[in-house]
């Protein structure tokens, strides 16, 4: 299929992309890096008049340092999640999610925020917002806002970005010495949607987990935070029996939903077991 | 010191692993697929599918497609069958099958979802959707027959109201013997199995470009199909135009599998749409429509019963197989093809007498079934081994044994399998020695053992095969189908003294033309460089049956060799007249004339060729030098050339996910005389992969109202390169004595096996959890469900 017939401007600044969508009428769509976006136009599932290409604003580029943050400008390629330095070294559960993230030509092109924007609930990096306690920085009408990823992510494919808004830059905590991470998905084939996946960041101090944030994907609508799981671990040294209780708290996160190849029980069980994996994974680096 | 082998012998290319000549101009991106053809004034096709999987036409509007600037021809069923006569897909040879008449496009009624209603042709693609989008048709929905065991039910509704039942074809096999056999058995062992659906997934989706010139009422279709020669005649005779005014063209085709030589709605249509117009038109599949319009495959629901003696030697096997195929039997070789293999390929490989079998072949709202890589082995392959393997256990000797005490024995021939196919010599003993040898079989079971006390489950599965290749006129001829078991080829010196060689074979990315040029230059005596070989144009090359069942190696090359043996004796001929010597005392060795005796260079071949071409004058008054020779093969003697092999797999399943982990994969394969083997063994890597993806990925999953529910690659999974094991080949070499050359097909024998391989071993790896699997795809959910994990 060909996708419809649009038009095209190319934005050189923030501003000018937004007060190109205003002009449309709010009939165009953003385009960074359109591994989404470009199957979807030529499905014809999307026909925006316009495409305002976001790809050459300077100021969303780069991943800097600033303060206790570390922040990634949204057009960063999710294969630079894999090379740079400085997400490396603050932010290693973004590095260690990327090799899980589709194919190389697709982490060639993919953005972060592009990423994060369109919320996929089977993509691995919104997920790991919720883990890293991220905020998302987001240009609108009146002016720059930061938005907690706890708040950020509504429901399906909807996110607190509201129309012609754009999202400008992720800012994470810089990753501390005494935090671990883990990361892990059960997928078919590499690089394929997982079947359920799982990130998470713990804060340790004497073999003790002081606290930690477990985030799934691809368990519903939207990306999703352990909290009960979350809670069994938290305080405590992560033992078996402590895993088998996580394990067991499961069902008050998540409920998957029907879908005819992986019965909700089923999706349940796999978490089950991912969360087991990396928790006795954890337990080893505490 | 290492001995001379024919191989020392100068073009001795038969035997040896020669690279493929086109391989690097596809790499360097100068391929020309059909999609890559652009002809003055050509315009495009796109086609509006229907939504449903079965519904009545109320109406069709199709007045502000028309209007659109751009928009060429809105075709309807109706305006293309005014100039197509219709098909219907049945074959003479097949006793009581129907189907119904088909035409491009359907005139009152849908019969599956994405079936093509109505034909835009327009400047570009993109503007012939735009035109898609502005017409409405109104449908009236009727109840769709879905499930393969709900169309089999009485009063289910009917896929064809004009027909009595869903039934399109029924058969039955029966050696005798077969109850007395199984009330006298020491041990009887059942089992029902379930076989997915699924899709060839070429790497070049379906493409045509049709041309028709109605100031000549010629017509040339450039298609990516394996069989030009069967077009021409489907296209001649569909639209009335003489035969000798329709060329086809198959350029380059990036893999066919078998998916690209039926009759397809959408291409039938757009040969009618050029007509219709006078201009050339073109369509190319996109994926999504593959998936809804390309053939499926399997989709199988197997009974088996085997019973065997206190030894474990098998008495007998009584087997059902139910298999739905769409709305439709595919033209021009039908879809009871498969089944048909199924129950007569059941049990092949072993030693026993008593069979018997019923096939029942039933209609469904999906898209059509057809012959795809290894028609029907792996669903026989799978059930044979997967029974082998019970029984085995049931006797309590290890599956390599109870191999061991069946398989037809090496000196038993020739011989017969109970269904009646004729075997002139295979190898199963040796090859069954030599697989135990390289999968170093008992240290395997060791490492499992030792494997299994630390709760690591590993499952190891063998699984012996029989391939048809090499088919004669008893396959599709007999049935009073127009398609050819004979290959044709022109050969012709040219006055350089190189070769062309135009045959009827053709190539699909395997390595046909690689392999006729290897023949060619080994028999001619000349340096393969020397030899360019030709395919895939109606108007170029002798009439033939092209590449399909594993036949462009045994059928072609024959072809190829016979015709290199005329043309070095014409060329002899007038060596001979030229040195005044006996032709019979002279060869040809790296494009020299030589003696025979003496090994003396006489005269180069080249020398030959300017003095036929340019100085007939000093040869001897009477002399016509005949430097081409046009020369036809058709196989006689055994009616198919059947091969052998074995295959066996590790792999290691995770109990707590269900998924499965490939480890290493085995092949030990007979396909007679090998003529590449590089290029053999790429084949049946190739064929071990598909097969590996219909055993853990592969299946078209259909909603209760008859949509797709994965129709992209997103969701239909295929093997990809990461979760495919190293695959380990040995040969054993039984040349067919029907033959000059000796070679039989390779080209399903990888996934006529790799599929019962996986199944065996992943029960192997559960027999000991009390589970069992009997269905394929073997998915994560089919697994966690046999283990009671969720």
């Amino acid at each position: 299929m060909k996708a419809r017939a649009f038009s095209y401007h190319r934005a050189h600044s923030v501003d000018d992309a937004r007060e190109a969508h205003a002009r449309s009428g709010d009939d165009a769509r953003y385009i960074a890096g359109g591994q989404s976006l470009v199957p979807a136009l030529a499905l014809r599932l999307q026909a925006p008049r316009i495409l305002i290409d976001i790809n050459h604003i300077e100021e969303l580029r780069g991943v800097r340092c600033d303060g206790e943050w570390l922040r990634i400008g949204a057009l960063t390629r999710h294969c630079e999640m894999l090379t740079d330095p400085l997400i490396a070294e603050f932010a290693p559960l973004l590095r260690a999610a990327a090799p899980f993230v589709a194919h190389p030509a697709i982490r060639n092109r993919g953005t972060l925020g592009g990423s994060v924007a369109l919320a996929d609930p089977a993509s691995e990096f919104p997920a790991m917002m919720l883990a890293l306690d991220a905020e998302i920085e987001i240009a609108g009408t009146s002016g720059r806002r930061r938005v907690r990823a706890d708040d950020f992510f509504i429901d399906l494919f909807e996110t607190a970005v509201g129309p012609g808004e754009i999202v400008t830059a992720i800012l994470v905590p810089r990753f501390r010495c005494n935090q671990r991470i883990c990361f892990d998905e059960l997928a078919r084939r590499r690089g394929d949607y997982a079947l359920v996946g799982c990130g998470m960041l713990a804060t340790c101090k004497d073999g003790l987990v002081e606290t930690i944030r477990i985030a799934f994907f691809s368990v519903g609508n939207v990306p999703t935070r352990a909290r009960s799981a979350e809670a069994v671990v938290s305080g405590a040294r992560i033992d078996a029996d402590r895993i088998v209780a996580a394990q067991a708290a499961l069902d008050r996160d998540l409920a998957p939903p029907e879908s005819d190849e992986v019965p909700p029980a089923m999706r349940l069980h796999l978490a089950r077991v991912l969360l087991g994996r990396l928790l006795a994974r954890m337990s080893e680096a505490a | 010191m290492n001995a001379l082998t024919s191989l020392d012998r100068p073009n001795s290319y038969i035997g040896r692993s020669v690279p493929r000549p086109n391989a690097k101009r596809l790499l360097a991106g100068r391929g020309r697929y059909v999609t890559d053809i652009r002809l003055p004034r050509m315009l495009h096709a796109a086609f509006l599918r229907s939504p449903y999987a079965h519904a009545r036409i109320i109406s069709i509007d199709v007045d502000a497609a028309r209007a659109l600037a751009g928009v060429h021809l809105v075709a309807t069923g109706a305006d293309i069958a005014r100039i197509c006569a219709p098909w219907t897909g049945t074959l003479d040879h097949f006793k009581g099958m129907t189907s119904e008449p088909q035409l491009p496009l359907p005139l009152d009624r849908v019969v599956w979802a994405g079936q093509a209603v109505v034909a835009v042709v327009a400047e570009s693609r993109a503007l012939a959707e735009d035109a898609l989008e502005l017409i409405s048709i109104g449908y009236e929905e009727l109840p769709a027959v879905v499930d393969l065991d709900a169309a089999r039910q009485p009063g289910t509704p009917r896929v064809n109201p004009s027909g009595t039942s869903n039934i399109c074809f029924r058969t039955q096999l029966d050696s005798g013997g077969v109850d007395e056999a199984f009330a006298s058995a020491a041990h009887v062992v059942e089992e029902e199995f379930s076989f997915g659906r699924h899709t060839p997934v070429t790497l070049e989706p379906r493409a045509i470009v049709a041309d028709y010139d109605a100031e000549s009422g010629s017509l040339t279709v450039h298609h990516a199909t394996q069989t030009p020669y069967q077009f021409q005649d489907l296209y001649a005779r569909h639209y009335g135009i003489p035969e000798a005014r329709v060329r086809v063209i198959a350029p380059d085709i990036g893999g066919s599998f078998g998916m690209k030589l039926h009759v397809y709605h959408e291409d039938m249509a757009v040969v009618g749409l050029s007509i219709l117009l006078a201009r050339p038109v073109k369509y190319v599949a996109d994926r999504i429509e593959s998936f809804v319009s390309d053939i499926h495959a399997r989709d199988h629901h197997v009974r088996a019963r085997m019973a065997v003696d206190v030894e474990g030697k098998i008495l007998a096997m009584d087997i059902h197989d139910a298999t739905a195929i769409g709305a439709f039997s595919t033209y021009p070789r039908t879809s009871v093809v498969e089944g048909n293999q199924v129950v007569r390929l059941i049990g092949a490989p072993y030693d026993f007498k008593s069979y018997r079998a019923v096939l029942e072949v039933v209609f469904q709202n999906k898209v059509q079934t057809s012959q795809y890589r290894a028609v029907g082995h792996p669903i026989a392959c799978a059930v044979t081994e997967r029974m082998v393997d019970l029984a085995a256990s049931q006797v309590g000797i290890d599956p390599f044994t109870m191999r061991a005490r069946n398989v037809i024995a090496d000196n038993a021939y020739p011989t017969a399998s109970p269904t009646g196919y004729k075997f002139e010599a295979l190898s199963h003993e040796i090859c069954l020695q030599r697989l135990r040898g390289i999968m170093d079989y008992d240290a395997l079971r060791t490492e499992q053992a030792e494997l299994r006390q630390r709760g690591i489950h590993r499952g190891i599965g063998i699984a012996t095969f029989v391939e048809i290749t090499n088919p004669s006129p008893a396959f599709y001829g007999v049935g009073g189908a127009r398609i050819s078991s004979q290959d044709g080829a022109t050969l012709s010196l040219t006055p350089s003294g190189e070769v062309r060689c135009a045959i009827s074979v053709t190539e699909q990315g395997q390595g046909t033309e690689a392999i006729i040029g290897q023949i060619v230059a080994d028999q001619l005596g000349v340096a393969q460089d020397h030899v360019k070989v030709i395919t895939g144009d109606t108007e170029v090359t002798p009439h033939g049956g092209a590449t399909w069942a594993c036949r462009g190696a045994g059928i072609g090359g024959e072809t190829a060799l016979q015709a290199a043996r005329r043309l070095k004796a014409n060329i002899l001929e007038i060596a001979g007249l030229i040195l005044q010597e006996q032709p019979s005392a002279l060869d040809i060795i790296d494009g020299q004339v030589v003696g025979v005796a003496t090994g003396q260079l006489r005269l180069p071949v080249a020398e030959i060729a300017r003095i036929a071409y340019f100085r007939s004058d000093t040869l001897p008054p009477g002399t016509q030098a005949q430097l081409t020779v046009s020369h036809h093969f058709a196989p006689q003697g055994y009616p198919f050339a059947f091969t052998n092999g074995i295959q066996g797999c590790y792999l290691e399943v995770d109990v707590h996910t269900g998924f499965i982990k490939l480890l290493k994969h085995y092949v030990v394969e007979d396909c007679g005389r090998i003529i590449n083997p590089m290029l053999v063994d790429e084949q049946l890597r190739g064929g071990v992969v598909q097969g590996l993806g219909a055993a853990l990925f592969e299946e078209c999953r259909y909603g209760e109202t008859g949509q797709l529910l994965n129709g992209s690659l997103a969701d239909y999974l295929v093997p990809m390169a990461m979760e495919m094991p190293d695959i380990i080949i040995d040969h054993v070499e039984t040349p067919t004595a029907d033959t000059i050359l000796g070679a039989k097909g390779c080209g399903e024998a990888g996934t006529a096996a790799a599929s019962a391989c996986v199944l065996n071993a992943v029960n192997d790896a559960l027999a000991p959890l009390a589970a069992s699997i009997n269905a394929i795809p073997i998915t994560p959910a089919r697994v966690l469900k046999a283990l009671g994990r969720y």
